[in-house]
């Protein structure tokens, strides 16, 4: 069928910020889709709120929309473009729910303007339980049995009618991920989360639902044209069984035990399931259980969009399902596209795979300690890496030395069998070390099988790696000959891990390997088991025979990635990274990609010229750089996870470009740096090291409290807190130092009430280029991760800026830096302090580029290699107009129960922008992009501490214009009425009742401003912020981000929003 | 223990056997299946030839008393990357091991299979010795050497059954009211099945039975079964084809496909390593769709060799190009070189056998079927 003549211009939407259950992969899927798009010759206008995407680059779309993803402002973008048509499905459930909702609103109607890919009919009935269940009916397949509920009455009902037993699954309708949703084995369970559920789902509707928990779970990846051919591109196999949400399970592709027979079923199933649902060209992913005794098979949902998992099936398979999906959605047939890595052969087959495929999912429960680490059926995990191996032993160890998890995994002491069984029994993050550490205490696969429901397929595999590590201890170096290396190897056996069981030196290791000559060969991913000659170096190490990498001998450059997305380190390095290859690309070198993140755009086979999926661990990617021998390595584009091998790497030999290993270690080095910050002249927060309690309480002692104190060497502020006294140092000392034993722990000087700045820089060795200095909207003590940023800086005295400029370039000097450079600032009456500077690419490095449309990245690459600043043009100094502002996103609906309150320590997990011609509109616009709905009338409570409260009077006066009726506890409000404001007093949690939280629940607050007030009040206060969370009020805990928020709604009131591409903006300058 | 496999020129892999012990010598190919390793093992088709998996991890799921399609496995050797330790299935009842070893067929494990591949998709499927007893090199490539070539070798004869026989297998629901004859050439048990389940009453015959023996047991239709090796030398039993075009309906599945051919005056040719697997797409191009299909042959039909006149392609293999598909212009004869009968595969294209179900049901009422 030819290509659809009727579409022209595209309106794509992006998934928005990162968040739990939405990550990078939406940008994969985003990006491939915009590129075939224009390709194909339609013009794309793209929407999404998340600048550190690479599809938010102004190149990647004809039109890019920096806005909030709400029904409003789609519609404001629909008018001014008038697409004619809207592919709803690479957005993730964001973009598919936007989609919807502006297909009710009759907004496409409206517009004339066609969903493609998958029709509002087709969404609802894959989306809607009961329409889905229905239409399942209707073909003859069978679902789990169950029934909806809208209260806890008629879900207690559901359970008499349907003769439900424990454990029961609770599932509210329409919400990401299944947030609220989880499986209650008792009443009391049943009832809080039926509650939570019915709270959470914005229909308020729940699933009450048979349990299929301890069943073997399968997904299918498919495909349908419009000529309705289908075809599944994988099947991945969960290796936790049903019950815990298949982000935060360990899974398998292909599946792996399950007959033909069985399989066939299942892709009959799936093929009937698409055609049913309608979804009439592109992906979905559709979800099974078996019952392991007897083989019943029930389908259990069906998602009809490209997803997380149809990223991890084309990074699998090296069938890009994004990218084919837009394809088919302007008209192609399967067969009337080639296939990208045999070149001769159509997209209309099923890939086959000669090798497995493990993806494992990683957690930051260590960021929200009072979370419930218990993994169900809510996605927990932040983030994911995938391993390929030969096999699943090779396949699962490579992955579980990808997850950079930083340590060896050692089982408290004293765990008894009893404990043990424990951790087995309960679904936890750590749930797979246990049972390896089971099984070299002697457990059997059987029990094993029993206490975890895991298949022993899986298990025996396991067993077989424990015990291959219990023989290991009686070994000696001398004893480890080649047939026995080589077999290790084979299972996917680190050196670092064969030198751990037998306690030697991972070097011992490596020489003895290499004396031995074992070394890996690389295999590559193509679709077809090697049935087809491959056009694709997308590679994977293995011990194997024969060598297919055939590195070239062109000039290359090979960029370290930033591996799985984890709080503190995500896409922003995934974006740098994709950057560096784009431009070295342009410039002519061959680019060679080293990652293990099946998400990122940094994974796709086209981004760099040849890809290895490979842990980033010093052994594999020195193996990778003895196999290309590159002209360079860049290490500083990756985040924290390729600095920390820059140094080994280094001494290795290896080339890095850029700045030095060297200076970066420097800037890391607390008294170093100090040193060489005061022999410059430029001011630093006082600060020491310290390695033991009673050094610390010396150190702080000195440098005089508050003082800010964490671990050396850590990336997101782990670990970081703001000390007040000597008894909280103390207790911080003893459990910090205990998680970081080989790097001392930094105390600096707290400089409360300090403004931060962020500024990104570019230099070469001679030049620098302030690329843009960010004012955090937050107060100094917040983790720049965390806090509110803007572009242009504001209220600012061009005497401090002139110094941040000033220091900023000296900096650059001092370190040698060649690429980019960040330099953290707090200025407190009118001195600027240098707090941290990292001589790499930065968090902020995609925010600012999207500001002042300038490819820092880019940039900073094609410096590395040896170009100077001076070529490209650049001022000394990038200018912003007009306002661009960065809010993070967090993740605590996701855990409840955990204080929100903002802190040293970074928890969120995402970023969006606002732009607009002045501040408080692009505030407004940041705060809706990241789903603070903030009031435009109605209720503000306000509670300060005293040394905020000279401030609250203007403020509280503002809101009360507005309109806004004003609430707060005693000692405010009677502030407030003595500067003439109405304001009615309300009881503190512990004074009595009806208390604020109370007011809250009964959602008669509709804006909270709250700093807090210290220890005494702490239990007040969060339970203050846990009630504002739970019902979605926004909760401003700074008075710099009240000021913003109030200058937001004054925004708001003038009603002055208005849509505007990034290109446009650029095109200002 | 220690196993060889030698090629013909000269490339070997040392590995450990599983299964049987002994030597054995056969044409070296490989199957891209993921799963079905046990109906690939038992599939009549691969007589004569030693079976390399693509997919490494294989044993997964064990062997059961079901998934089989022939009496017993006819591979000449087995290899596979890894074996499993053990197998988890709810109708597995035992091992992959125990299985060939029950059955005397040589396992290798431990191989770099892809290696093997790749060898035979640059030079082309060649003859080996897998051996557990000459782990020599050179005695071993000599032996591969001695191994008799696939063209020009009558395979059909060897597997097929020596007696007539009543298919039984399946219940009788819907009642059969269709009778067909079916020529096996090495058939596997899942045609006969589908058949069955689409209301026929099947009596199996030997591959060299004569057509006036087929004609006189009164059929509603025919069909040509698969089975191994090269159609050329099948010389008598293209002459009985010939005979029943136009007696009946006639339906032929990949050697029978091939046999029609040639019975319709077309050439066969030796693919360079053949098709083997579930996942080759091939296109209708009677409707435009594309089927996924499970394949298994080392020979095939030359589309330009058949008269335009009488015969229409109508399945042609996307991969690469090849002829997948043909029926008679007036006649209603039809066949596909691919296996609609899949196990192990896709069910793509199990509506061929609804169209030779209703093709025998418009000659009984007397109509006439292009």
């Amino acid at each position: 069928m030819p290509k659809r003549r009727d579409i022209h211009k595209i309106l794509v939407i992006g998934s928005g910020p990162i968040i739990i259950g939405q990550a990078c992969e939406f940008d994969y899927s985003g990006t491939q889709a915009c590129k075939v798009l224009r390709r194909e010759g339609c013009e794309v206008v793209l929407v999404n709120s998340n600048p550190a995407t690479i599809m938010t680059d102004p190149d990647i779309a004809d039109r890019t929309y920096i806005e909030p993803l709400t029904p409003d402002i789609l519609e404001a973008i629909i008018e001014r473009e008038r697409p004619d048509a809207l592919l709803p499905t690479v957005g993730g459930q964001t973009g598919l729910n936007l989609a919807v909702a502006l297909a009710e609103e009759g907004v496409l109607d409206r517009y004339g303007v066609e969903m493609i890919g998958a029709n509002v009919r087709a969404v609802k009935i894959a989306e809607d339980r009961r329409l889905f269940r229905q239409a399942m009916q209707e073909i003859g397949l069978e679902m789990p049995r169950a029934s909806y509920a809208y209260s806890l009455d008629e879900a207690w009902r559901v359970i008499e009618r349907l003769s439900l037993s424990y454990p029961v699954i609770v599932r509210p309708s329409f919400t990401l991920g299944g947030t609220g949703g989880g499986i209650a084995y008792n009443d009391e369970e049943f009832e809080e989360i039926i509650e939570r559920g019915l709270e959470a789902s914005p229909i308020n509707e729940v699933l009450v639902e048979e349990s299929v928990i301890g069943w073997k779970e399968f997904e299918l990846e498919v495909m349908r044209d419009l000529a309705d051919n289908v075809v599944i591109i994988c099947s991945i196999e969960n290796v936790d069984p049903m019950g815990i949400h298949t982000g935060d399970s360990i899974t398998v592709a292909p599946a792996q035990t399950l007959t033909d027979k069985e399989y066939q079923r299942m892709r009959d199933a799936a093929i009937a399931v698409i055609r049913k649902v309608g979804v009439e060209t592109g992906g979905s992913n559709i979800q099974f259980a078996v019952n392991p005794q007897n083989g019943d098979l029930r389908v259990i949902e069906m998602n009809p969009r490209v997803s997380r998992s149809s990223a991890l099936a084309s990074k699998a398979t090296g069938f890009p399902i994004a990218k084919i999906a837009a394809k088919l959605a302007i008209g192609y047939t399967l067969d009337e596209i080639p296939n990208d890595i045999t070149r001769k052969t159509p997209a209309s087959f099923e890939p086959t795979i000669d090798y497995v495929v493990v993806k494992i999912p990683k957690w930051a429960f260590e960021k929200f300690p009072e979370a419930d680490a218990t993994l169900t059926t809510q996605m927990k995990s932040v983030g994911e890496v995938m391993a390929i191996g030969r096999t699943f032993k090779e396949a699962f160890q490579k992955g579980i030395r990808s997850l950079e998890t930083g340590r060896i995994f050692s089982p408290p002491a004293e765990l008894s069998d009893e404990d043990v069984r424990r951790k087995l029994i309960i679904p936890n993050a750590e749930r797979f070390y246990y049972l390896l550490h089971a099984f070299e205490r002697g457990m059997s696969v059987d029990l094993a099988a029993e206490l975890t429901g895991i298949d022993p397929w899986f298990l025996e595999h396991l067993s077989e790696i424990a015990r291959e590590r219990r023989a290991l201890q009686h070994l000696s170096l001398e004893e480890l000959d080649a047939p026995r290396l080589r077999s290790l190897k084979r299972q996917g056996f680190s050196d670092r891990r064969i030198a751990h069981q037998m306690g030697v030196e991972e070097s011992d290791v490596r020489q003895r390997r290499e004396a031995l000559d074992i070394r890996p060969v690389y295999n590559r991913v193509d679709t077809c088991a090697a049935e087809f000659e491959s056009f694709t170096p997308y590679l994977y190490s293995t011990y194997e025979q024969e060598d297919e990498a055939r590195p070239e001998r062109r000039k290359k450059i090979m960029i370290l990635g930033s591996g799985p997305n984890r709080i503190g380190q995500g896409i922003e390095f995934d974006y740098c990274c994709c950057h560096a290859a784009f431009a070295l690309k342009e410039d002519g070198y061959e680019t060679i990609m080293v990652n293990c993140n099946p998400e990122t755009v940094s994974t796709d086979y086209d981004t760099a010229d040849r890809l290895y999926f490979e842990p980033l661990t010093f052994e594999d990617v020195m193996n990778i750089y003895e196999e290309e021998q590159p002209d360079g390595v860049i290490v500083q584009f990756g985040g924290q996870t390729p600095l920390n091998l820059s140094m080994r790497l280094w001494r290795a030999g290896v080339r890095i470009i850029g700045t030095s290993p060297e200076s970066i270690d420097l800037a890391e080095d607390r008294e170093r740096f100090g040193r060489l910050l005061s022999r410059l002249g430029i001011p630093q927060p006082a600060h020491g090291t310290a390695t033991s309690v009673e050094q610390a309480r010396r150190v702080a002692g000195q440098i005089g409290y508050p003082v800010l104190v964490r671990p050396s060497y850590v990336l997101g502020g782990r670990a970081m807190a703001i000390v007040y006294n000597e008894r909280d140092l103390e207790a911080y000392m003893t459990s910090a130092v205990a998680a970081s034993s080989e790097h001392p722990v930094l105390i600096d000087r707290f400089l409360e009430d300090a403004v931060e700045y962020d500024v990104d820089a570019l230099a070469d060795g001679v030049d620098c280029t302030i690329a843009g200095i960010q004012q955090h909207i937050e107060e100094a003590g917040i983790h720049s991760g965390d806090s509110s940023s803007v572009l242009p800086p504001m209220n600012v005295t061009t005497g401090v800026l002139e110094k941040i400029r000033d220091y900023t370039r000296r900096l650059a000097r001092a370190l040698h830096v060649v690429g980019l450079m960040n330099v953290q600032y707090a200025v407190k009456d009118g001195t600027v302090f240098v707090l941290e500077v990292n001589p790499r690419a930065s968090r902020t490095v995609p925010f600012v580029s999207k500001a002042t449309g300038v490819p820092l990245a880019k940039i900073a690459a094609r410096v590395m290699v040896g170009r100077k600043l001076k070529e490209f043009g650049l001022p000394e100094e990038l200018s912003v107009t007009p306002f661009f502002i960065k809010t993070p996103v967090f993740p605590f609906s996701r855990f409840p129960g955990v204080d929100p309150i903002l802190g040293p320590e970074m928890r969120s997990t995402g970023e969006v922008m606002g732009v607009a011609s002045n501040f408080g509109a692009a505030f407004l616009k940041a705060s809706w992009a990241a789903g603070v709905r903030l009031p435009r009338q109605g209720t503000v409570f306000i509670s300060v501490n005293d040394e905020d409260k000279p401030e609250v009077p203007p403020l509280a006066k503002r809101l009360s214009e507005l309109g806004f009726r004003l609430v707060a506890t005693r000692g405010t409000a009677a502030l407030l009425q003595n500067h003439g404001l109405v304001v009615q007093p309300v009881y503190k949690v512990n004074e009595g009742r009806p208390n604020v939280v109370d007011y809250i629940k009964s959602e008669h607050i509709h804006l909270i401003i709250n700093t807090p007030l210290g220890r005494a009040s702490f239990y007040d206060e969060k339970a203050i912020r846990r009630a504002a969370v739970q019902y979605q009020i926004p909760c401003i805990t700074t008075m710099t981000a009240a000021r913003a928020t109030v200058s937001a709604i004054e925004s708001l009131h003038r009603e002055e929003l208005e849509v505007r591409p990034l290109q446009e903006y650029h095109r200002l300058r | 223990m220690e196993a060889i496999l030698a090629l013909e020129d000269g490339r070997i892999f040392r590995g450990q056997s599983f299964g049987a012990t002994g030597e054995r010598t056969g044409e070296l190919v490989f199957n891209t299946s993921i799963t079905g390793y046990q109906e690939i093992l038992t599939d009549p088709s691969y007589a004569g030839q030693i079976v390399v998996m693509t997919y490494p991890e294989i044993g997964n799921y064990g062997v059961n008393p079901e998934d089989v399609e022939s009496r017993r496995p006819f591979v000449e050797g087995f290899v596979v990357r890894e074996v499993a330790p053990r197998y988890s299935n709810w109708r597995a009842t035992e091992s992959l091991g125990a299985y060939l070893e029950a059955h005397g067929v040589i396992g290798l494990a431990g191989v770099d299979t892809r290696a093997i591949v790749r060898h035979i998709r640059q030079r082309g499927a060649m003859r080996a010795c897998i051996s557990t007893e000459t782990l020599d090199a050179a005695t071993a490539v000599a032996r591969a050497r001695e191994a008799p070539s696939m063209v020009g070798r009558d395979l059909a004869s060897r597997v097929t059954c020596p007696e007539p026989y009543e298919w039984t297998e399946g219940s009788d629901d819907p009642a059969p009211s269709l009778h067909v004859v079916a020529y096996d050439f090495g058939i596997k048990y899942n045609i006969l099945r589908l058949l069955k389940r689409a209301g026929c009453r099947i009596t199996v015959v030997p591959a060299h039975t004569a057509a006036e023996t087929v004609l006189a047991m009164d059929p509603d239709g025919i069909f040509l079964s698969n089975g191994p090796g090269d159609p050329e030398p099948l010389t008598s039993v293209v002459e009985n084809v010939r005979q029943l075009i136009g007696r009946r309906p006639i339906f032929g599945i990949c050697l029978g496909h091939q046999l029609l051919g040639l019975a319709f005056g077309g050439r066969t040719y030796k693919l360079k390593f053949g098709h083997r697997g579930g996942n080759h797409p091939v296109k209708n191009v009677i409707t435009g769709r594309v089927e996924i299909t499970t394949q298994n042959h080392g020979f095939a039909v030359d589309a330009d060799s058949l008269p335009d006149r009488e015969i229409e392609i109508t399945h042609v293999n996307l991969n690469d190009g090849t002829l997948e598909g043909m029926r008679h212009r007036s006649l209603p004869i039809f066949s596909v070189q691919y296996h609609p009968e899949a196990s192990p595969g896709p069910h793509d294209a199990s509506y061929l056998f609804d169209k030779f179900v209703r093709a025998m049901q418009t000659r009984r009422e007397g109509g006439e079927t292009p």
